[in-house]
């Protein structure tokens, strides 16, 4: 199927956007191009912004491929998700509240009880738990996709601990350096005043008690983690300390840091540790990244979690089919971000349809990520395919599946020149006590081999900028 | 600022200040094994720099003898060994790796650079050509991780906390020197040892890269007893003892009145500073070089632990 390339849509014309661009990557020599893709990867290797990923043997650090070839929105495009991303976000926090509380949702009947029960993520330690200012997303990342120029449908909901942030940024740092000559001929919109909106979030969310100016930390499972470069960059872009579990002590539920200075009190923790992993005398008793007593500091609401913990009900796939539902019943309006059809393999009309049309199928497991355990149908040899049958019938609760989408191409560098390339965008939506916060654009990922619907880094995808173009 | 960060930064000085001072004493080895044996004596220099280092019992473990090939090895390239070059250099950048925020980013510039062309050298075997190449580099790096830290760090409490890891970890390394050396290092009335003893003198002072200082102090031929007096007493010599302990006062003051309190590490430093002060180079031959120096170092790694009791933890 012919996908809708965001340069030269479907009937090959170069979309307004796009002009400048393409007549300059036009003329651009291939020589040229390819010497500031090695500078980037220079640049990007020199500053560190390496990852590691999980069962190398070697664990060495890698580079996210970096594509040098800007992906650009339209101003009434970005106004049109803005709008949609807000509003879902709330729907997703007004969800999550009424959970924990009253449940309304699930006495209306339009959620399956045991979707939310049987939800290994689901946290009854959050039963009628009140949060700071009844905020439980604080920072969402929402995966959007499209297949032609008006539709965009969202592909999933993270909720937990979303990452990428610091590659939108340093990757439009790295822009401005490498091509200040096409900077000067459009009207980017910034984005680097996303740490300070962070920030003034995380702030806005401090619980009443906390002093005229909250202490905000940043609390990472350490150098370890996959992510930990961005980690380390935000504290530092944010001003906020970095702190590891051991860095802290809970006592008198009071949540302090051990500084030079002695102890020192905190009142907000954007964690990026799971739920799991955050206190060993709540959950997971082996975990070491954790700090004994911060739940009860958390239940005695003299510290907020950002994110709370338990979000992790409002972001798993099989949840994601109801969202539209979910957007209607809690602000009674159509949303205004399309969902992927999804059929779930739970139900057994959802199961039978799946398993009859496999081949056609995207089929993903309900708490998966990372792009890991999934079947692309058209893309997978008879054995994979019959592989997965096999699992999909020993535990058809597990998976979702949806139709295979044409996700939208933008030109990326590949080894023979420019070629179109599919590609997906995670903007983060900052939701704090007195407003939303999104700033233009997000992470634009992308598939780097050709035909590829994977854009997930941890599977060799790379990312570009994101250029949402001020009128 | 957090106890964690300030441990990372201090032990991140310590290690490169650590990596420069391995590859000062061998290069200083290098030299005096070039000599002919006439002229520096029938001592195993190689063992020498393995006891300097202050590895003898862990280099014996792995190795039989003590020659060029293994001290290099194990004092340069070993990654079994956690106090070699190449092992200092490797928790340097993870340390600065755990606290990038704390560090500007020329800092981490260097760190992170120095540690990827470190992977360029390889395991060896090197000719030594390319040994001398690869110490050159690693006093080179060093220079440049400590002028990119004195240039840009804001002048507050981690920058103190870089400092002490620095002048704890160089007192240190002065004093194993002269330890090693003690036996060289005569009061004037003993005149054993004489010519043969010059290259010795003469190595000592290059691995503290004070050869030339010494002429312009003390405007003499090289006297065992001035060497000793320049290492130990004199504060025009950075590195020695009585300049290190001035700067690890004068730091753990600014640190104490930044907090708003004064500890033990302050009243430690202060103790041993004034015992330097107070010495002259005949009553420590009197007491006996070796001893003075062992309880230096007693001293100065008691100053450490008081620093990160009180600091770090």
């Amino acid at each position: 199927m012919a996908a809708f390339d965001e340069m030269r849509g479907l009937d090959g014309n170069v979309r307004p956007a796009y002009g400048f661009l393409a007549d300059w990557l036009d003329g651009v020599s291939p020589d040229a191009l390819e010497q500031r893709r090695r500078e980037a990867e220079l640049l990007f290797r020199r500053i560190g912004i390496t990852f590691a990923v999980y069962g190398e043997a070697e664990a060495q650090e890698r580079l996210i491929p970096f594509d040098v070839i800007p992906r650009v929105l339209a101003a009434p495009e970005w106004d049109l998700l803005q709008r949609g991303l807000e509003q879902r976000v709330k729907a997703i926090n007004a969800y999550i509240a009424d959970i924990y509380g009253a449940r309304e949702i699930l006495r209306a009947g339009v959620v399956p009880e045991e979707l939310v029960f049987q939800n290994p993520v689901f946290r009854p330690e959050m039963n009628g738990q009140r949060v700071p200012h009844g905020l439980y997303v604080h920072i969402a990342g929402i995966d959007i996709v499209r297949v032609d120029a008006e539709t965009f449908y969202v592909l999933e909901d993270n909720t937990r601990t979303p990452s990428g942030v610091s590659y939108m940024l340093e990757n439009r740092e790295i822009m401005l350096r490498l091509f200040p000559d096409l900077f000067a001929r459009h009207r980017v919109a910034p984005v680097e005043n996303y740490p300070d909106e962070l920030l003034a979030t995380l702030k806005s969310v401090a619980p009443s008690t906390a002093s005229a100016d909250p202490t905000v930390v940043l609390l990472t499972p350490g150098v370890f983690n996959s992510a930990y470069y961005e980690h380390s960059f935000l504290a530092d872009k944010l001003g906020i300390e970095l702190v590891e579990g051991r860095d802290l002590l809970v006592k008198g539920d009071i949540v302090y840091m051990r500084t030079t200075e002695g102890p020192k009190r905190v009142d907000v923790i954007y964690r990026r540790i799971d739920d799991d992993f955050l206190d060993p005398l709540a959950f997971r008793p082996d975990s070491a990244l954790g700090v004994p007593g911060l739940m009860s500091a958390y239940r005695r609401g003299h510290v907020t979690l950002a994110n709370a913990v338990g979000t992790g009900v409002a972001d798993d796939k099989a949840v994601y089919s109801y969202m539209p539902a979910i957007v209607k019943f809690y602000l009674g309006e159509e949303p205004i971000l399309k969902n992927v059809d999804t059929w779930r393999c739970r139900d057994p009309e959802g199961l039978a349809y799946t398993l009859d049309h496999l081949e056609e199928l995207v089929v993903k497991e309900v708490h998966g990520s990372g792009g890991y355990g999934m079947l692309i149908g058209p893309k997978a040899d008879k054995t994979t395919v019959a592989a997965f049958r096999d699992k999909l019938k020993a535990d058809p609760k597990n998976f979702i599946a949806q139709p295979t989408l044409a996700l939208s191409t933008v030109p990326t560098c590949v080894a023979a020149g420019i070629a179109p390339r599919h590609v997906d965008l995670r903007p983060f939506v900052l939701t704090g006590r007195d407003r939303i916060r999104i700033v233009p654009g997000g992470l634009t990922r992308v598939a780097l081999e050709e035909g590829s619907l994977v854009v997930n880094s941890s599977q060799g995808g790379g990312t570009k900028d994101t250029w949402v173009l001020d009128r | 600022m957090l106890s964690r960060t300030a441990d990372n930064i201090y032990w991140l000085a310590r290690y490169v200040e650590r990596a420069e001072y391995l590859a000062r004493i061998l290069e200083a080895t290098q030299r005096l094994t070039a000599l002919p044996l006439a002229y520096t004596g029938s001592t195993n220099e190689w063992e020498s720099a393995v006891a300097t280092a202050g590895c003898t019992g862990a280099f014996y473990k792995t190795y039989a003898e003590a020659n060029e090939d293994t001290v290099t090895d194990f004092l340069a390239f070993s990654t079994v060994n956690p106090s070699s070059i190449r092992s200092c250099l490797e928790i340097a950048r993870a340390n600065a790796r755990a606290v990038r925020t704390a560090l500007t980013t020329e800092m981490w510039d260097v760190i992170n650079g120095t540690w990827l062309d470190l992977k360029r050298f390889g395991s060896g075997p090197f000719t030594r050509e390319e040994l001398a190449q690869f110490l050159r580099w690693v006093q080179e790096e060093s220079l440049r991780f400590d002028g990119s830290a004195y240039r840009t760090m804001l002048r507050n409490d981690a920058y103190w906390f870089s400092r002490l890891g620095l002048l704890i970890e160089r007192a240190d390394n002065t004093a194993r020197i002269l330890d090693v050396k003690y036996h060289l290092l005569l009061p004037p009335q003993q005149h054993v040892g004489g010519p043969l003893d010059y290259f010795q003198w003469a190595a000592i002072l290059r691995s503290v890269s004070a050869l030339t200082s010494y002429r312009w102090v003390y405007r003499e031929s090289l006297k065992p007893w001035l060497v000793a007096d320049l290492l130990i007493l004199n504060d025009q010599m950075p590195r020695s003892l009585a300049s290190c302990y001035e700067n690890l006062v004068r730091f753990l003051d600014l640190i104490g009145r930044a907090y708003g309190r004064q500890g033990p590490p302050q009243r430690l430093a202060r103790a041993i500073r004034t015992r330097l002060e107070n010495s002259r180079m005949e009553d420590i031959f009197q007491k006996g070089v070796h001893e003075f120096i062992g309880d230096f170092i007693a001293d100065n790694n008691r100053l450490g632990s008081a620093i990160a009791e009180q600091y770090l933890t």
